[in-house]
């Protein structure tokens, strides 16, 4: 028998989860699937059931309320259920999710997607040497396990995730070897009007920095991570100045330590949009490649809504209040009447979004930052490509990145592309003078994620198989 | 720029480069104009598959010719000659299997039945639940996702122009010969080869000439890395498996599973419905690929006309225009029936006949 919901939510961050509680809130029922065990998302992430009594966190508490808020509603969660698949399936959209070791197929009226962001990591050398992780992997780290990487930690990476990543590795009772920001105070000084409106999160800000000047730890300001050191283990990095564009200038210093947690921004997931049928737009102050959807998240796609991350990097406040949009437009669809409730939503939405995209402005890399790469780094890992390598390949008339992908395998491996797809697709862009809105990713492919044969396959009689009619002889 | 060449190609797949390669090598000026990618249509997708188990009995000798051709293009398109199995896992598809491989036999494919001691000795790996079996030592794979990266070198070493991103949108023509509209501005050629696969119909319609192209929606998949489960490719009587692992692990699963879409809007789309029953299939016959993971399946499109016989020849009713495509296992065939189609083009007798496009496409009884 197979599940049926009116609305069905992938993601249940601070936008989906939203979303859900916004659309179920018009009487309709809403399923609201999830990866991970509880609701969260990225940014409130549920504890590990072995930490649950370690001390509370802005971030824990704000998800221990939306989790009680889900608990109490009328919407179905399920979590550990990864989305494999999404079509369009009789006017309905049809989910193929994995969950408990087995797929389960899920139709739903209307889909509302809220699949969050990934990290994106300039390559270095040596940024695939064990003990170095993403800044964002960090935080996941410390909130579901408590745990750190290592003992002398190096904290690098763009906008303000770096000093939040510090400031807990400190809570956490790490030793954080240094700081290393291609922001200058400069940058910050210049958001600080844009940051006023959220006096809460400026002053949480403020207090990381002076915590981490106040207990002497360096903050090296426009400077970037120019390589990783140690072969089958962090030992140190070297680090150099950057211009005002971000390319290295200066000559390199080392730092001494036995991690790195590294990251350059956040990059839209929109791998599930995609595959529902919804075209992207470039828009680089949003993160890149960005599903296209209008101000309260309706795509062009009849019935499918996205929000949050996933439809450009607004930041958690704004993703909270695009995922109601996202979830009152669902239920429109469906034939309630939401307008009011949205015009309310939208300048509140605005602002949280002002402010987000000011910190993602902060986050987002600039050109000279491509320099890092040398020619022998690795960019994709699957395959261990360097950058000579795809180089030649694009020199080679590989002008696309499907054709780099086939040439050379760059994006066929498990990750499917998610760590090398933006580099790659950058330098298709700068060797042949084209736009990167010129260079759009590769065609998206099912499954979302892998899954095992066997999985798919459930049991089976032989005689249980579709066979068509064989192809003429 | 008033360049006029010898002959336009719309069109770079498999069927396109291989026939602009031969005309340029008989001294004409070829230029191939694609939409899309070099080898990213049906030729850059494909299973890969090259096997003369699962050809048309009519088309052997193509295909023959064909695998000499992969063996030559070698370590640069991932070619591989490891043999390959053919099996039944019922007494209906084991008669299938007699009776279609005992006629692709007869028409020059090495093929023998094999028993099931000898199968499970080759194929240790292979599910026990084999009823009959055929082999044939002629069989490979080659890579298609090499297939653009390996025309494109070619081209360039040929010194043949060659334009991707570009489709042609419209074709005017008039006694001097054809001026194509694409986005680099006007093309002029004498001669045009129409060789855009599953796109022919829309393509030939430009001429005002009605091909009745149609598309299939075949489905592959792909796993991640395993350990050593198959050595050879591996076929199913029906024709709805084929089965490698390739160097790296990976084994890659097609069969020609129908997924969704159409040419005209986009790449198509895997529908579950199709994709679980291939791989449930392919663990059939290999159980120990239950523990692989599918790391990606797409689709590609195949184009047919009625009669499933290749189109290859004059177009019918524009002089100096032809038309190459729809040829089952095209692929395989591909390299070898695009030279065949230069032959002609440069009015040579080709090795062995062409398939006229004027004929009458009547539906043959399967
Ligand atoms: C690793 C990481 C850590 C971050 N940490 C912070 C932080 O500490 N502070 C901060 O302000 N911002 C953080 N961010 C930014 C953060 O993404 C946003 O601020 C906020 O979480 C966005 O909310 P969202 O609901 O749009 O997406 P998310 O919170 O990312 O939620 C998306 C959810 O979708 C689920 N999902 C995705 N694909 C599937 C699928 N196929 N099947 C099932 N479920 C799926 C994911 O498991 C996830 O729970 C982080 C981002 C990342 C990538
Ligand atoms: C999924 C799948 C699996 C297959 N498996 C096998 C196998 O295992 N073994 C085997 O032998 N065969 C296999 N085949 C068949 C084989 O791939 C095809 O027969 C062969 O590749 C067709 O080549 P082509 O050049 O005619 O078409 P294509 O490779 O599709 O090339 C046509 C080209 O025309 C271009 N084009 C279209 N319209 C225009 C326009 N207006 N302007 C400019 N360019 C245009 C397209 O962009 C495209 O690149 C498979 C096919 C598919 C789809």
């Amino acid at each position: 028998m197979m599940l049926q919901t009116d609305i069905a939510v992938i993601g249940a961050g601070p936008a989906g989860a939203n979303a859900a509680l916004a659309a179920a809130r018009q009487g309709f029922s809403v399923m609201l699937l999830d990866e991970q065990p509880l609701p969260g998302g990225q940014v409130w992430r549920a504890k590990s059931t072995a930490i649950l009594d370690a001390p509370a966190t802005p971030e824990g508490d704000a998800g221990d309320r939306l989790r009680q808020s889900v608990k109490r509603s009328s919407v179905t969660y399920a979590g550990d259920a990864r989305v494999w698949q999404i079509e369009p399936v009789e006017g309905a959209w049809q989910l193929h999710m994995l969950k408990g070791g087995r797929t389960a197929p899920l139709r739903a009226r209307a889909l509302v997607i809220a699949t969050g962001a990934r990290e994106f990591v300039q390559p270095v050398p040596g940024w695939t040497t064990p003990g170095v992780l993403g800044l964002a992997g960090a935080t996941a780290l410390f909130k579901q396990e408590l745990a750190l990487p290592g003992k002398r930690i190096i904290v690098s990476g763009t906008g303000p995730l770096v000093f939040y990543v510090a400031a807990e590795i400190r809570r956490l009772g790490g030793e954080v070897a240094a700081v290393v920001t291609p922001n200058s105070q400069g940058d910050w000084l210049r958001v600080l009007p844009a940051m006023l409106p959220r006096p809460d999160l400026l002053m949480r800000g403020a207090r990381w920095i002076a915590d981490l000047m106040a207990s002497g730890v360096p903050i090296h300001w426009r400077h970037a991570v120019t390589r990783v050191e140690g072969g089958s283990r962090v030992r140190g990095v070297g680090f150099r100045k950057l211009a005002p564009d971000w390319s290295p200038i200066g000559t390199s210093q080392g730092l001494e330590g036995d991690s790195l947690c590294l990251g350059n921004g956040l990059i839209p997931a929109v791998e599930a949009a995609q595959l529902a049928g919804v075209a992207l737009a470039y828009h680089p102050e949003l993160g890149g490649w960005v599903p296209r959807h209008d101000e309260d998240g309706a795509t062009d796609v009849p019935g499918v809504f996205i929000c949050g991350d996933s439809a450009g990097i607004r930041g958690a406040a704004a993703a909270e209040i695009h995922g109601r949009l996202a979830g009152l437009c669902a239920a429109q669809h469906l034939g309630a009447d939401t307008r009011k409730e949205r015009k309310q939503l939208r300048p509140i939405h605005a602002r949280a979004a002002r402010f987000g995209t000011t910190m993602t402005a902060l986050s987002i890399p600039r050109a000279g930052l491509a320099q890092l790469t040398t020619e022998e780094t690795v960019i994709c890992r699957c395959e261990s490509l360097t950058r000579s390598a795809i180089a030649a390949e694009i020199a080679g008339g590989a002008r696309s990145s499907n054709a780099v992908k086939s040439g050379l395998r760059a994006g066929m491996g498990a990750c499917g592309g998610k760590f090398c797809q933006t580099t790659v697709a950058r330098m298709i862009a700068a060797a042949d003078g084209r736009a990167e809105a010129d260079v759009p990713p590769p065609t998206p492919r099912p499954p979302l994620r892998p899954v095992p044969v066997s999985v798919l396959a459930g049991d089976f009689e032989y005689s249980d198989l579709p066979i068509p009619k064989p192809a003429p002889l | 720029m008033t360049r006029i060449y010898d002959i336009a190609v719309i069109g770079g797949g498999i069927m396109g480069c291989a026939c602009a390669l031969r005309v340029a090598e008989g001294g004409m000026l070829p230029i191939v104009l694609d939409q899309g990618d070099l080898g990213q249509g049906a030729s850059g997708v494909n299973a890969g598959t090259l096997s003369l188990q699962i050809k048309r009995v009519r088309l052997m000798p193509y295909a023959l010719k064909g695998h000499h051709e992969w063996a030559r293009m070698g370590n640069a398109v991932g070619f591989h000659k490891t043999g390959g199995y053919t099996l039944a896992f019922t007494e209906h598809e084991a008669e299938l299997l007699y009776e279609r491989q005992r006629l692709k036999a007869e028409a020059g494919a090495p093929i023998s039945f094999v028993s099931a001691q000898t199968l499970r000795k080759a194929e240790p790996g292979l599910t026990q639940k084999v009823v009959a079996a055929s082999y044939c030592p002629e069989d490979g794979y080659a890579n298609s996702s090499l297939t653009g990266q390996y025309y494109r070198r070619r081209l360039q070493d040929q010194s043949i122009s060659y334009h991707e991103r570009c489709p042609v949108t419209a074709v005017d023509h008039d006694s001097n010969g054809f001026t194509l509209a694409t986005p680099i501005g006007p093309v002029r050629a004498r001669r045009l080869l129409l060789a855009a696969g599953a796109w022919l119909r829309p393509v030939a319609a430009l001429l005002g000439v009605d091909l009745p192209v149609r598309a299939r929606v075949n489905t592959v998949s792909v796993t991640g890395r395993m350990p050593p489960l198959v050595s050879t490719v591996i076929g199913h009587a029906t024709g709805l498996l084929t089965m490698k692992q390739k160097a790296n692990g990976t084994v890659l699963v097609g069969g020609g599973w129908q997924g969704r879409g159409t040419p005209q809007a986009g790449r198509g789309q895997v529908t579950a419905e199709t994709v679980v029953p291939n791989l449930a299939l392919a663990q059939y016959a290999l159980p120990g690929l239950g523990n692989a993971r599918v790391l990606r399946s797409w689709t590609g499109f195949e184009a047919n006309v009625p009669d499933f016989y290749p189109l290859a020849g004059a177009l019918p009713g524009v002089e100096n225009a032809f038309v190459l495509g729809c040829v089952r296992g095209g692929y395989t065939i591909g390299p070898y029936i695009g030279r065949l189609m230069g032959d002609f083009i440069l009015s040579r007798e080709p090795e062995l006949p062409l398939f006229d496009p004027a004929r009458n496409f009547d539906e043959e009884a399967t």
